[in-house]
């Protein structure tokens, strides 16, 4: 899909970006103190954030397929987020949770937390890309070195 | 408000801030993600962005199957930045004011050509150390808030609602500890 791509498509994203990216600012979500807030038990309104922003991809992603065939920017059908569930579901969303839960950040709000001026979360960035490119280096070389056809989500 | 009503302490001890800046915030959110999912079909998730763009320096087989999507993902990240410096242009700095948005007490305003912009007081080796584990969590669990919590449960996918209880178990857990360890900011 990545040859002749529809000229609006980048700034469709972009736009797209834009609100999401407003949406975390606007709900503090840029702010790890107030995720740790809620984690703390401290302010609840994350699961506002969370379950508002749910509710409308929900809304959308019942009616949308419903009403058009394609996706006018990419001719492309419409389906949902739907991921295979095996035991790296739990493994990585426990790894996750631990540094979720130390730091406040996550990936979306860690990239709008440097546009409201917290210039400290490049912390957080350069340790999320340490991260990322510790486990692609890793499962990249078991995968090389694995010859059964298991594991590819 | 109606969830006001039922008994003023309890709300006020469960949302301190209120709930309207969270729940717009929340909505519009959703918004984004939608206006992209209207566009192309794509229901779009953060944390790809981190291997996707690592494909540009690394031939890492696990980073290179990003390679069709790493520009998009690179857009979509610039707006997300581009999105919170227009918040903060406006109602961060007072500029715009609006009921339903309740200004906070944490961290550090600070001014840069008349624009409040705000800095954590969380420690770096907090987020750093934490945010090794958030890049290699989300990649190994296939999603992060966003891809899991906002597209994946807007999904109904029984996957994402395993994905976002285990991390959020987990998140609270290792608040709790991290707080009675006496460790703040």
């Amino acid at each position: 899909m990545s040859q002749q791509r529809h000229p609006l498509f980048m700034p469709l994203i972009f736009v797209g970006g834009l609100i999401f990216g407003f949406g975390l600012g606007f709900s503090h979500m840029a702010r790890p103190e107030v995720v740790l807030n809620f984690l703390q038990f401290e302010d609840f309104g994350l699961l506002f954030v969370m379950g508002g922003a749910a509710v409308v991809t929900g809304i959308a992603f019942a009616v949308v397929p419903r009403l058009f065939d394609r996706a006018p920017l990419t001719g492309d059908t419409y389906g949902r987020r739907l991921k295979s569930f095996d035991r790296n579901i739990l493994i990585g969303g426990a790894i996750f949770g631990v540094g979720w839960g130390l730091s406040g950040i996550c990936p979306g709000a860690a990239y709008a937390s440097l546009g409201v001026g917290n210039v400290t979360i490049l912390w957080a960035l350069a340790g999320m890309f340490v991260g990322a490119y510790i486990q692609g280096y890793w499962r990249s070389h078991r995968t090389a070195s694995e010859t059964s056809p298991t594991g590819a989500d | 408000m109606v969830t006001e009503l039922f008994a003023p302490a309890l709300y006020e001890s469960l949302f301190p801030a209120g709930i309207s800046r969270y729940a717009v915030g929340g909505l519009l959110v959703g918004l984004g993600a939608v206006v992209i999912y209207l566009g192309t079909g794509i229901p779009a998730g953060a944390s790809t962005f981190l291997e996707s763009t690592l494909s540009y320096v690394s031939d890492q087989s696990r980073f290179q199957r990003y390679v069709s999507s790493r520009d998009w993902r690179v857009v979509f990240t610039l707006g997300i930045i581009a999105g919170a410096f227009v918040y903060a242009l406006t109602f961060q700095s007072g500029l715009v004011s609006s009921g339903l948005y309740e200004s906070g007490t944490t961290g550090q305003l600070y001014d840069l050509g008349g624009v409040s912009l705000w800095l954590t007081d969380v420690q770096p080796w907090r987020l750093f150390l934490g945010g090794i584990l958030v890049g290699i969590g989300t990649r190994i669990g296939k999603g992060c808030t966003s891809g899991h919590g906002v597209c994946g449960v807007g999904s109904g996918s029984k996957t994402s609602i395993v994905g976002v209880i285990t991390f959020l178990i987990v998140a609270i857990g290792t608040a709790q500890v991290v707080m009675a360890l006496g460790v703040s900011p």
